[in-house]
């Protein structure tokens, strides 16, 4: 069965424009997730650089870790800890649509499945808080 | 007492007369039990019976309606005017698609997508009749029964910005209809879906935007099915990786 196209040369083409992302709140969220994994990249590049100072000798770490602790560093560090909380927490509402846990024949509620994801999370950040203090006390 | 009313700004396009859309203002009655598709109804009967839009059911059922009410996909014969009322209402048409005439899209790439993931069972030999039907277990229907609820609307499309930004993509509707065949126990028709739902342009373009499922209204949510797409795909390129008998 042959199908009936509209004339191509009459239709009107609207383009998106560069701006789409601002035009919903829905859309500009979904970018801070995608811009959240720039911070957390550049996180783990600087922290990948921190262990390599280890290995230069206590000297070299401790003027490291001077740098690092400059007024400008602490705030992308907790810009960092901001965005990468932000994309846990989209995280597990995604893992919830992903990979649904069932009960029985019925599928676990998704607020239910985020709610014990972020409940374990606070679990184990306090479990290396305390283990972290410890070991630094 | 006066009537009162309420504004609608509609979309008017006129092939090979018009260069662009433009919004024309109609005025008509407001009634608490209105919705959009009958306000547009009520302009064509009453005060422009040029003006050309799709519509068949009233009732949710059919798809045809489907426009852009307050820039959010919507069909007109689901959104009240009671839920924008006093103020005006603009109707275009589904975004993301070339528009033909007025609030009339041109939904021939969709149909060609939809075609081209096979949306029917295939077997790889059919069974006589003689030897009766084919058997499915109630969780063997939950497996695939919410993606059967589409109704080939087009608003997950026209919430898609991936789809805005890239035409090629085969777009949510599309997907969750392969996939809801491939979860079906019946259906023997995986591989020959594969290459269309795993290329390029399909299941990998997606990013999760989640906007599909948000305006699905039947809520099929397309965007689980495609993650979930992924999932499958992903499991059985690993399969064909590491095990010997390509996970066969």
């Amino acid at each position: 069965m042959s199908v009936v196209r509209p004339d191509k040369s009459k239709l009107f083409y609207h383009e998106l424009p560069p701006s789409w992302w601002l035009s919903k709140r829905s859309y500009f969220l979904f970018m801070l997730r995608e811009l959240s994994s720039v911070f957390i990249a550049i996180f783990l590049v600087v922290f990948l650089i921190q262990l390599y100072q280890l290995t230069r000798g206590p000297e070299a770490y401790a003027a490291f870790t001077q740098k690092l602790s400059s007024p400008g560093w602490i705030v992308l560090n907790l810009i960092t800890f901001l965005f990468a909380l932000y994309h846990s927490i989209t995280w597990f509402y995604s893992s919830a649509i992903v990979l649904p846990l069932r009960i029985g024949e019925r599928e676990m509620p998704r607020n239910l499945f985020v709610a014990l994801n972020v409940g374990a999370l606070a679990v184990v950040s306090l479990v290396i808080l305390v283990l972290f203090l410890a070991l630094k006390g | 007492m006066a009537e009162p009313t309420v504004t609608l700004k509609v979309t008017r396009y006129r092939p090979g007369k018009d260069s662009a859309p433009t919004l024309q203002s109609y005025t008509v009655p407001y009634r608490q039990d209105w919705v959009v598709l009958d306000a547009l109804n009520h302009i064509k009967d009453q005060i422009d019976g040029t003006l050309s839009y799709r519509w068949s059911c009233r009732m949710g059922v059919c798809g045809s309606c489907g426009m852009m009410v307050n820039g959010v996909p919507k069909l007109t014969c689901a959104a009240f005017l009671r839920d924008y009322y006093p103020q005006e209402i603009r109707v275009e048409p589904l975004s993301h698609f070339p528009v033909i005439r007025d609030l009339v899209i041109d939904m021939s790439d969709f149909l060609d997508k939809l075609k081209s993931v096979k949306p029917w069972i295939i077997r790889k030999s059919e069974k006589p009749v003689s030897e009766g039907e084919y058997l499915q277990s109630p969780a063997q229907l939950e497996a695939y029964k919410q993606f059967t609820q589409c109704i080939n609307c087009m608003l997950c499309y026209a919430a898609c910005p991936v789809y805005g930004l890239e035409p090629e993509f085969l777009g949510p509707a599309a997907i969750a209809l392969g996939y809801r065949y491939n979860m079906d126990s019946r259906d023997e028709g995986k591989d020959q879906r594969g290459p269309v739902l795993a290329s390029h342009n399909g299941i990998w373009q997606c990013t999760f935007v989640g906007e599909c499922s948000e305006v699905c209204p039947k809520d099929v949510d397309p965007a689980a099915a495609i993650q979930r797409s992924k999932v499958d795909h992903t499991k059985n390129w690993f399969k064909s990786v590491l095990l010997p008998w390509g996970g066969r």
